[in-house]
């Protein structure tokens, strides 16, 4: 059984990383391969990564305000080096105002965490969601 | 402390006690857990007395307040004379923005002024910069050029009010702007108070406003100690920062050790350079995180005044007795509040701002209870202001100075928190082979702050997922959330607005004399000079902090941070 490949990404100028690195933690503990980005990556380097590494999951953290703008960025340069955001799940975690969410998930974005939400959560989110992406995906190449 | 005497008949006591007293209990219900731990996994015992201190000497290791080593605090009134600074970190969107809610701030009754930036301004990036897209305004103020620094201190006379500036790597431009904006309002450079954070081994533990390497770093700041000490003496021209090592995830102790590690890493690089310690220490100024365990924070602030005491006197020398004072501002902890059930912020918040006070720190910031979620609304920071108001006025706990001093507990873990936070320095010592100043820069290198703080960070969530570690709202009585908070957006415009000011800006200004004053800023980074003269001449000239920093970046080059878990 292949494992579940995670990018957990830091984009832009936000420097808080506690969340991205604790959540990239347990989730290697709990069987994925995890790549961080590290820090201060740009659209263009996230997106790259992703493609290169050839993820399943790509996993935005953002305490900066800055995720309308970015989140978005990366999705479309995901899109322009020959990812394919139909079937790679898009996370998004940190601080986004409830109202915000809607547009997020409209532009692209699978699943939305805030602080509080139990790791557990997320790692079932990842497993369901992973497969369930992947055959949408395939369905729609096919008809 | 105590008589022997008495000491061995209360500890016969205990004894009988623990078997009379205590057993059946124990045998009926026991304790609602295995152990007790606080946040930095020291086991807390059932009950303390007198044995649990009697190593410890009144006047040897408390004294009383405002002398050595100053365990009880730095002066000798506190807060009877004159309470703590009310000072709330805030600033977002363009400065005319910022002014607003400062001007509202001290119409409530805060008495300092505290400047966050927003991420382009705290990495040394103008607002057009492709990076900043997006970020502009978003997390504080905007700050290009002097002329943002000219409407954001509008209508505020500097000889009046001190200002704080978390800033970083572009601290030194930050405080070439006060002074010139001081030289407008002519307001003479040695009344100017305030602080500028300036304390760049923290950004390479936690913070992570990087810009340049770790030795460029230190070397502008002790520029900034050297220059500063001479043009605005009652300056604080650094504030050795734990709030940040905390927020990563460090444990309280690590906080504590890390911070005073890097203090003594700051004195021994200005020690270096020929600065008279006795002429810097009173322009030191330390920040410290206030968090959820009550008692744990108290006897980490005790721990800290009375380490930096004795390593100031005994340790490097410094023969003026204000030398030897931690001075120090205190943030409630930002990672501790919820998204979850918001209002109970407002009580996590009253208790470690209870802490700060009972712990004796100079100056409070207070946090709101949205913003696990958002910036502080007008609402939200009015009840964090109100809360530190409701302590000084009607608590009654500023009346009386260090009014813990004697519990058996307090002084007990006052002296276990300072002694694990010794084992920690003299390992730092041990890495830099003898000076803390080197260890810090091999343990910035080897990544072990990093790992360090991770690691606690990482367990720490372990015992929230396991349930062992309680986050009320969070992990226990949690409900279904409907969010009602009103919550402060900000203005989509501000990224246009602040580009196009800019672009007046350098329409507008001598570019000849911006580009002399660049020159020179260049011209002494090379040669190893003070950079600062050259600094204020470029801020006077409105060169902006993105050209200023561009200059030091070629010279110096950029930091990458390690990729570390």
């Amino acid at each position: 059984m292949k494992k579940i490949r995670v990018l957990v990404a830091k984009v832009g100028l936000d420097g808080h990383d506690r969340g991205a690195k604790v959540i990239a933690r347990f989730l290697r503990d709990a069987g994925f391969e995890v790549i961080y980005t590290g820090l201060h990556r740009t659209p263009q380097e996230v997106a790259m990564a992703a493609v290169q590494e050839d993820v399943d999951v790509v996993g935005i953290s953002l305490h900066s305000g800055a995720h309308m703008t970015l989140v978005p960025k990366v999705i479309n340069y995901i899109k322009e080096y020959g990812g394919d955001p139909d079937e790679i799940v898009i996370l998004v975690g940190g601080i986004i105002p409830e109202d915000e969410f809607e547009e997020l998930k409209a532009k692209g974005v699978d699943g939305i965490f805030i602080p509080g939400t139990p790791i557990a959560e997320i790692i079932e989110f990842i497993k369901e969601m992973v497969p369930k992406k992947k055959k949408k995906a395939k369905i729609k190449k096919t008809t | 402390m105590f008589d022997e005497k008495k000491l061995k008949e209360i500890k016969e006591k205990r004894q009988e006690w623990e078997k009379s007293c205590l057993e059946p209990f124990m045998k009926k219900g026991g304790e609602r857990q295995e152990k007790f731990e606080n946040l930095s996994w020291i086991e807390i015992k059932n009950v303390y007395d007198p044995n649990d201190i009697a190593h410890l000497d009144y006047i040897k290791d408390l004294n009383y307040p405002g002398e050595y080593p100053f365990t009880r605090g730095v002066y000798p009134t506190m807060y009877r004379g004159r309470l703590w600074t009310m000072r709330q970190f805030s600033g977002f969107g363009t400065a005319e923005d910022t002014n607003a809610r400062w001007k509202l701030l001290l119409k409530e009754g805060q008495t300092g002024l505290s400047t966050a930036f927003d991420f382009p301004t705290l990495m040394g990036l103008d607002s057009d910069d492709p990076l900043s897209d997006g970020e502009v305004g978003k997390v504080g103020v905007a700050v290009d050029t002097l002329k943002d620094f000219e409407i954001l201190f509008d209508g505020i006379p500097l000889d009046k009010v001190s200002t704080s500036f978390t800033i970083n790597p572009p601290a030194g431009i930050i405080l070439a702007m006060y002074v010139a904006i001081g030289d407008m309002q002519g307001v003479p450079r040695e009344q100017l108070r305030g602080t500028i954070q300036n304390d760049m081994l923290k950004e390479f533990h936690a913070q992570n406003t990087l810009v340049l390497p770790p030795e460029p770093s230190i070397k502008i700041i002790v520029d900034i100690f050297e220059w500063g000490i001479e043009v605005v003496p009652k300056f604080n021209l650094i504030s050795i920062s734990g709030y940040h090592i905390r927020e990563a995830g460090s444990t309280a102790v690590q906080e504590l050790a890390f911070t005073i590690a890097d203090g003594m890493a700051y004195v021994e690089a200005a020690i270096e350079r020929g600065i008279d310690i006795d002429k810097l220490a009173p322009q030191l100024s330390f920040f410290f995180n206030s968090h959820n365990n009550f008692f744990e924070e108290i006897a980490k602030f005790r721990a800290a005044r009375r380490m930096w005491a004795k390593i100031m006197r005994d340790e490097y020398g410094a023969k003026n007795p204000r030398s030897w004072w931690l001075k120090f501002h205190t943030q409630t902890a930002g990672c501790s509040l919820t998204a979850q059930q918001p209002l109970n912020n407002i009580v996590r918040t009253t208790i470690q701002a209870m802490a700060a006070v009972l712990g004796g720190t100079q100056s409070l910031h207070t946090n709101s209870f949205d913003e696990a979620w958002a910036l502080p609304s007008e609402e939200a920071v009015r009840v964090a202001l109100r809360t530190q108001q409701i302590i000084a006025f009607e608590s009654g706990i500023p009346d009386t100075i260090d009014p813990l001093a004697g519990s058996y507990y307090v002084e007990w873990l006052t002296d276990k928190m300072e002694k694990l936070a010794w084992d920690y320095i003299e390992r730092i010592r041990k890495m830099g082979e003898g000076s803390v100043l080197r260890g810090v820069l091999q343990g910035i290198e080897t990544g072990f702050f990093i790992k360090e703080i991770s690691n606690a960070a990482a367990e720490f969530q372990r015992e929230v997922e396991e349930g062992k570690r309680i986050i009320v709202g969070v992990n226990k009585y949690t409900i279904e959330e409907k969010l009602k908070i009103p919550i402060l957006k900000v203005d989509p415009e501000v990224q246009r607005r602040q580009i196009e000011r800019l672009k007046k800006v350098k329409a507008e200004r001598d570019n000849d004399a911006v580009k002399d004053a660049l020159d020179w800023i260049r011209n002494a980074a090379e040669n190893n000079e003070n950079i600062m003269p050259a600094v204020l001449e470029a801020v006077k000239a409105y060169a902006s902090v993105g050209e200023i920093m561009g200059v030091l970046k070629e010279v110096y080059g950029t930091y990458k941070k390690p990729i570390i878990i």
